[in-house]
């Protein structure tokens, strides 16, 4: 019961989310999402991840959107460029692909059935699990992030000469 | 008495007495700043001016509730609400005696860091929905310096994670059994209550709504009881972190002689009393300063207290 009613305020925010003109609005909805999505993976057995999603999702990456947002000003003519952007004939395209997918997922799902639990993954098991059978994968996101920072770095340095 | 029914009471216990514990607090702060700045502080009303805050929030509610034409309305309502709910949800997790616990998540700890990460949009979505200059400059300062701090708030922790090898703050409490973390955790304790205080937008680090530069920084355009909520979302986040330092670092409920409850209410008033002292004591310092200060004291602190704990750990297997 509580898979079924985050799922469908996930579904109806996300798509909130996609319509909304308004930039910061369009963000709140993403961020309800997000919420909906961590409670499905509390109810599925991975109160670890939904920790995480709350955290580093909703509380970190969405409140640095916000923030640039905010230093950006954006303001009722965005709103306008917005309405300009969203005619009809842009949806076509995205429509298509959507349709794709949700056949695919539609197809995944019958085969295997419906799973709205599962067993419990604590965040011990999710340690072991990171730096046992995928410590490659955590090596490799490592260096991406350390690029990243690298690049970061690159871009917000002080050059003597140029204030 | 059944399950559901004792988790009922429970929760409008600590409900009705956190919001009657945070009324009292903003009475309890002006008595003290009174008495450390030579002066009485409101002692007018009912016995050593207790009733002072009845009278305010009489006041509060009240007053006109007026939303400026100019602001996005349902964002500029729902502002105050998020503090509210994000610190009130916190409180579910904390330990307050054996058994007198909302809930005991395995994930504890990152519950608690998951609702104050959230309480930042209650400050920038203020901020960006007043529609005013000094409201965003607040909301922007806000946004940067409690995403700053939230990062090694959290890292902060993890040496107390990995002491008593469990999110759980049952579980926390029960690893201080014969040594509190405080002693062990030094340098983790250090660095929390410092993140607890940016978290909080206390002063010394209150530049979101510092007074005499940004007029009141992200609350400028609210009144009555939608600026109410900022107030007690403000002592309650005051007390949520005063909490969390006594279950985590002193011990929770832990104590000789009185009951537990006692023994968590003592410790949590003398932590909230050190919040209000830093307040009459400390100057505000400049918004680089405080940057500064957090990475590359704080943040260089966290990391080598979680390096020395979890070197220390493993060597004794």
């Amino acid at each position: 019961m509580t898979f079924y009613t985050a799922a469908v305020i996930a579904i109806v925010a996300t798509a909130l989310a996609i319509s909304r003109k308004n930039a910061v609005h369009a963000l709140l909805y993403l961020l309800v999402s997000l919420l909906a999505v961590a409670l499905i993976f509390f109810v599925v057995g991975a109160p670890f991840v939904a920790a995480l999603e709350v955290i580093v999702y909703a509380g970190a990456i969405m409140v640095l959107f916000v923030f640039v947002m905010m230093l950006l000003n954006l303001g009722p003519h965005s709103i306008e460029q917005e309405r300009g952007w969203l005619t009809p004939r842009t949806w076509i395209g995205p429509l298509v692909l959507t349709v794709v997918l949700i056949g695919e997922l539609l197809y995944a799902v019958g085969s295997r059935g419906p799973a709205t639990t599962g067993p419990l993954v604590d965040s011990r098991q999710v340690g072991i699990d990171l730096f046992g059978p995928y410590a490659l994968g955590v090596e490799i996101a490592s260096m991406l992030l350390l690029s990243g920072l690298i690049g970061a770095y690159h871009l917000g340095r002080r050059r003597p000469g140029r204030s | 008495m059944t399950e559901p029914l004792r988790s009922i009471a429970v929760i409008l216990l600590v409900l009705f007495g956190l919001l009657t514990v945070a009324a009292l607090l903003v009475w309890l702060e002006r008595r003290l700043l009174g008495r450390w700045q030579e002066r009485y502080g409101p002692n007018r009303l009912g016995p050593f001016g207790l009733f002072q805050t009845v009278a305010d929030t009489i006041k509060l509610l009240t007053k006109e509730d007026w939303v400026p034409p100019f602001a996005d309305k349902p964002v500029f309502v729902i502002a105050p609400a998020v503090i509210m709910v994000t610190v009130l949800m916190a409180f579910a997790i904390v330990p307050f005696a054996p058994g007198l616990q909302v809930v005991d998540l395995n994930i504890g700890v990152l519950f608690f860091l998951g609702m104050s990460s959230l309480g930042v949009y209650s400050v920038v979505l203020a901020g960006w929905s007043s529609d005013n200059k000094y409201a965003l400059i607040g909301s922007l300062r806000a946004a940067a310096q409690m995403l700053a701090y939230e990062v090694f708030m959290g890292l902060s922790l993890m040496g107390v994670v990995i002491l008593a090898g469990s999110f759980s703050l049952v579980r926390i409490v029960d690893a201080q059994r014969g040594l509190w973390f405080c002693v062990p955790q030094i340098l983790g304790l250090i660095v929390f209550a410092n993140a607890g205080l940016a978290e909080t937008r206390r002063l010394p680090f209150d530049l979101p709504e510092a007074e005499s530069e940004i007029v009141a920084g992200y609350h400028s355009e609210y009144s009555g009881m939608k600026f109410g909520m900022f107030f007690i979302g403000e002592y309650l986040g005051v007390t949520l972190i005063s909490a969390m330092v006594v279950t985590l670092f002193f011990g929770g409920w832990r104590g000789p002689w009185l009951p537990p409850v006692v023994w968590f209410a003592l410790k949590t008033f003398v932590l909230v009393c050190g919040f209000i002292l830093l307040r009459a004591t400390l100057p505000r310092p400049r918004f680089d300063q405080l940057m500064a200060y957090g990475w590359t004291v704080m943040l260089p602190l966290a990391l080598v207290n979680l390096v020395v704990t979890g070197a220390i750990v493993l060597a004794r297997g």
